[in-house]
């Protein structure tokens, strides 16, 4: 095989593992929000309801993903069969950032997951404003970026480290007090009776 | 009784079933494709592809379009999928809403004016919109995907996602309404 036929039958691979990939994305997220909907995350009352300390309904389901997701893809890591995808992140990102997610979360009452499952379970506030809102959120942040990237950005920057990382141990010394700790807290959201 | 099709039909399923469910569901996604899942930067694409559409090529010379790549790609799918997801469930349980525009919490507080609740809708979503890609990632990305990787960056990103939201959803109820 000639160089520049190899090059065409590798481009054509990548192109239509890249397409299957498309379908499994669909897949993946047909999943997802049909457990978001089952689990009532796709609903504006339940969302606040949690920001109002009155129904935890959210947090038990991050949480339980949490721990359960931990198992498998730290399992599958030592198996060698998955690699991780970290985050970089930075104290002006997730600290600065995220508490202005914060406040959007609670003004709008889904996020950018839960809003898409909204629009499927047909709420107008969340197809018309909260869809719209968010796109146009994210736009003024990327028109904003260039000022943004080398200041409050990187204030703080830490990079892409796990806690396994962060403290040189083996994962399973990170992973297994991290799953305990997640089911304590748990049951004493069940214990104080939400 | 409880059978096989109830389960689908319920409206509701116990929270650690629906959070061991999207647990099992994430070994799959990065076993199959080696992503976690994530849904904020869907959104942000979408914006780029709309003043791309709106005008012309040099959306896409922006710096943040040209870091995270105007297209139609596993993510954008899988924002999809969550719409169709939830619609499919919602029809199964007869929970599928027809002209509500105002959530009941909302109207409790603030009345059923659709305008209002619109107005603030969006202005919540920029406030989020913004946030999420700020930080980096949302309530998925950081929240779920990266909690369960154990990155410290999501981790930080998540307790501060409920400290701003406990804050301003107590402000919004306890103060403003």
């Amino acid at each position: 095989m000639k160089e520049s036929e190899k090059e065409v039958t590798t481009k054509n691979t990548v192109e239509s593992e890249d397409k299957r990939n498309l379908f499994y994305g669909l897949g993946f997220g047909i999943v997802f929000g049909f457990l978001l909907h089952k689990g009532g995350a796709t609903k504006y009352d339940v969302i606040l309801g949690q920001l109002l300390l009155i129904d935890y309904t959210v947090l038990k389901i991050m949480l339980s993903a949490a721990a359960s997701g931990m198992i498998g893809v730290y399992t599958m890591k030592s198996m060698g069969w998955v690699k991780l995808s970290i985050k970089s992140g930075s104290v002006g990102m997730n600290v600065l950032g995220a508490s202005i997610f914060g406040v959007g979360f609670a003004v709008l009452g889904y996020c950018p997951g839960t809003i898409a499952g909204a629009v499927g379970n047909g709420y107008l506030d969340a197809i018309t404003g909260g869809v719209a809102g968010i796109v146009l959120g994210t736009w003024i942040f990327a028109i904003m970026y260039p000022a943004l990237k080398d200041g409050i950005l990187k204030k703080g920057f830490f990079g892409d480290i796990t806690f396994p990382s962060l403290l040189k141990v083996n994962d399973w010394v990170a992973v297994v007090p991290a799953i305990i700790l997640i089911i304590l807290v748990l049951f004493w959201i069940e214990k104080a009776g939400f | 009784m409880e059978t096989i099709t109830s389960v689908f039909t319920d409206v509701i399923w116990s929270p650690y079933a629906v959070g061991i469910g999207i647990g099992i569901l994430s070994w799959l996604s990065f076993l199959i494709s080696g992503k976690p899942i994530a849904t904020s930067t869907t959104f942000a694409r979408a914006g780029g592809m709309i003043e791309e559409m709106m005008m012309g090529k040099k959306a896409k010379q922006r710096p943040y379009y040209e870091k995270i790549k105007l297209m139609i790609n596993w993510q954008w799918m899988l924002v999809i999928g969550v719409v169709i997801g939830s619609f499919i469930s919602a029809i199964l349980s007869g929970d599928f809403k027809v002209g509500v525009w105002v959530p009941s919490l909302w109207a409790s507080a603030f009345g059923d004016s659709a305008f209002l609740r619109v107005i603030v809708a969006v202005l919540g979503g920029i406030i989020l919109g913004f946030g999420a890609r700020f930080a980096g990632g949302c309530t998925s990305g950081h929240g779920i995907s990266g909690t369960l990787q154990l990155a410290v960056s999501s981790w930080i990103s998540a307790i501060f996602f409920f400290v701003g939201g406990i804050i301003a959803a107590h402000v919004i109820y306890f103060v403003i309404a």
